[in-house]
């Protein structure tokens, strides 16, 4: 079984509008989907990176997507906020469904996506700001808000984080001056002070030590009751702990898609097989 | 033989190395030294005739020997300023243009004139200044503005073309290539997941400049922003060709004055007694350590920024 599987995942309850108006999808049912991705196709210049896509992220829960290197993990999630338009010759084609709206349509609002898409990286990002005005930055860029409503909020953020009690006393102080774990908690408290629905975390630990890497994963495991996560790891046993439903990639295309159990301990495909007993990748 | 060869000859070389660049770096200084002293020495008549009055007497009196320097520390703060001014600001409009928003296409040859801008000789910005900027200044410009803004002392006076605000034009369009190099290559360097992050909360590339992009490079800012003041502070040719040469402090823009560096290049020639010599040496001394102070601050504030915000390596 070496031939290419078939790309199509077969979702449950896609989130695709089924009304002609394009409101909303019939994801009124338990398991609801968040973002479904159909035939999405990604271009760097001429070569091609990832080969019709599809796939449903269910809300509520962290979506693991694993696979080897340059495999097209990253490049994926890139598109569910656009993020990728930045640079000039890369190009996306097919759909990618946020609550029934494609989000690669023309005219859609790109800093709300943003702001209901957040994103964290692999290396922490705090901007070269104070901690507080490291989240009072992306707050003023959505809400009207200042003064003890700005406090407020930043405590929230920072408490949703895990972090509050180790930057109470830091506020005022370099957001760079924490520690590595501290500042990508830091990054992830900016993400969800803006109150976003998704967040997308783009190996978020691999620059981080073990220890902070699992506080991360802890704080992970907190968040997906309020937001719906994806989070791209290569590290395999890190989607087995966090993960409730995950995909693999191989080559630019999703060679699986299921609930982490079933597909860590009963894979459909010999490819998956192979890499999470690791026998390559 | 070989292993001889391998075990002292790299010693020794290391050593010649070590001395050879200790001495390139100890000359520096000592010429700095040994400037400030010459500066000093000659200076001296000067400095015991007039004492500290120097700086602030707007007396320049060859005839009876009276000399102060306050007309050309006046002209040079305010023609700088004004190159500033306008200078700094475009930079960075033309810096944000060119990283963040041009088409790689445009923005390359753009880029290039600008460095070309930066080759330019002084004296033709001089001459350029005298007679194209001049005329239309005094044709267009200077007539507009007055009727614009009214009788405001600032813009009083007959329209004359050359003076303190034309001298500081042609002063803006020549740090301008330098600061926006500089601000440019600042930019460029900001890593592109700094940005993303940016960008990835839903700033637009505006908000994202002005925090992320900014703050990340503030210390090359800062650079080139004190390398075009530096360049604006001291130009010599350029100025002297369009500021009007008079020794005076006038409230107009539009009227004549004279910098430091102006009236060294119009009157060294002509001192012909010591003292009047002397005054113009102390002149020089005077740019010397105004120089020198402004980037002390320079690299002062840069400390205490970094201190503060703790990121700029």
């Amino acid at each position: 079984m070496t031939s290419t599987p078939p790309p199509d995942v077969a979702p449950p309850r896609p989130a695709v509008p089924e009304t002609a108006d394009g409101t909303r999808g019939p994801a009124a049912a338990a398991e609801q989907t968040k973002i479904s991705v159909r035939n999405l196709n990604f271009y760097y210049g001429e070569q091609q990176a990832l080969h019709d896509n599809s796939l449903d992220v269910p809300a509520g829960s962290v979506t693991a997507i694993i696979g080897p290197s340059g495999c097209g993990k990253s490049t994926h999630i890139r598109v569910y906020n656009r993020i990728f338009e930045l640079y000039r010759d890369q190009r996306a084609t097919g759909e990618v469904w946020l609550d029934g709206e494609n989000v690669l349509a023309p005219g859609v609002d790109v800093i709300e996506l943003r702001r209901r898409v957040g994103m964290i990286f692999q290396k922490p990002t705090p901007f070269p700001l104070t901690v507080y005005e490291n989240l009072a930055y992306g707050l003023r860029l959505h809400y009207r808000v200042k003064g003890s409503e700005l406090d407020d909020r930043v405590e929230q953020a920072l408490r949703a984080a895990a972090l509050w009690d180790e930057v109470k006393d830091k506020l005022h102080r370099s957001g760079s001056a924490l520690s590595g774990g501290q500042q990508q908690r830091l990054c992830i408290a900016r993400a969800i002070a803006v109150e976003p629905e998704v967040l997308l975390m783009d190996e978020p630990t691999s620059a981080i030590d073990p220890v902070a890497t699992s506080r991360i994963e802890e704080l992970v495991v907190q968040l997906k009751e309020r937001y719906t996560i994806v989070i791209v790891t290569h590290n395999m046993q890190q989607a087995a702990r966090l993960s409730d439903f995950t995909g693999f990639f191989f080559q630019g295309r999703i060679i699986e898609f299921g609930t982490t159990t079933e597909l860590f301990t009963n894979p459909k495909q010999k490819q998956t097989e192979d890499y999470i007993t690791g026998r390559f990748g | 033989m070989t292993r001889r060869a391998h075990g002292r000859a790299p010693l020794l070389a290391e050593g010649l190395f070590r001395t050879a660049a200790l001495t390139c770096a100890a000359f520096v200084l000592l010429v700095m030294a040994g400037l400030f002293v010459v500066l000093l020495y000659r200076s001296r008549l000067s400095i015991h005739r007039f004492g500290w009055g120097f700086l602030w007497s707007t007396a320049w009196d060859p005839v009876r020997d009276n000399f102060g320097a306050a007309s050309s520390i006046f002209g040079t703060i305010i023609s700088t300023l004004i190159a500033m001014l306008i200078a700094v600001p475009l930079s960075f409009i033309i810096a944000l243009f060119l990283v963040e928003v041009a088409h790689p296409r445009i923005a390359r040859p753009v880029s290039y004139g600008i460095e070309l801008l930066a080759a330019i000789p002084s004296i033709i910005y001089g001459m350029w200044g005298l007679f194209v900027l001049a005329p239309l200044m005094a044709t267009y410009v200077q007539p507009e503005m007055q009727k614009v803004v009214g009788k405001l002392p600032l813009f009083s006076g007959p329209p004359m073309g050359i003076g303190v605000l034309t001298a500081g034009l042609v002063l803006a369009l020549m740090v301008l290539p330098f600061i926006t190099a500089v601000v440019r290559d600042v930019f460029a360097l900001v890593p592109a997941v700094m940005k993303e992050a940016g960008y990835g909360l839903g700033a637009t590339t505006w908000e994202v400049t002005r925090k992320v992009t900014v703050g990340y490079g503030m210390k090359g800012i800062v650079g080139g922003v004190f390398l075009g003041l530096g360049r604006a502070i001291g130009e010599t040719m350029a100025v002297t060709f369009v500021i009007g040469n008079d020794h005076r402090i006038a409230a107009s823009l539009f009227a004549s004055g004279n910098s430091i560096a102006s009236t060294l290049a119009n009157e060294f020639t002509e001192a012909s007694e010591p003292v009047y010599l002397s005054a113009l040496v102390e002149l020089g001394l005077i740019l010397f350590v105004v120089t020198l102070v402004i980037q002390v601050l320079a690299q002062l504030w840069l400390a205490r920024l970094a201190r503060q915000a703790g990121t700029i390596a």
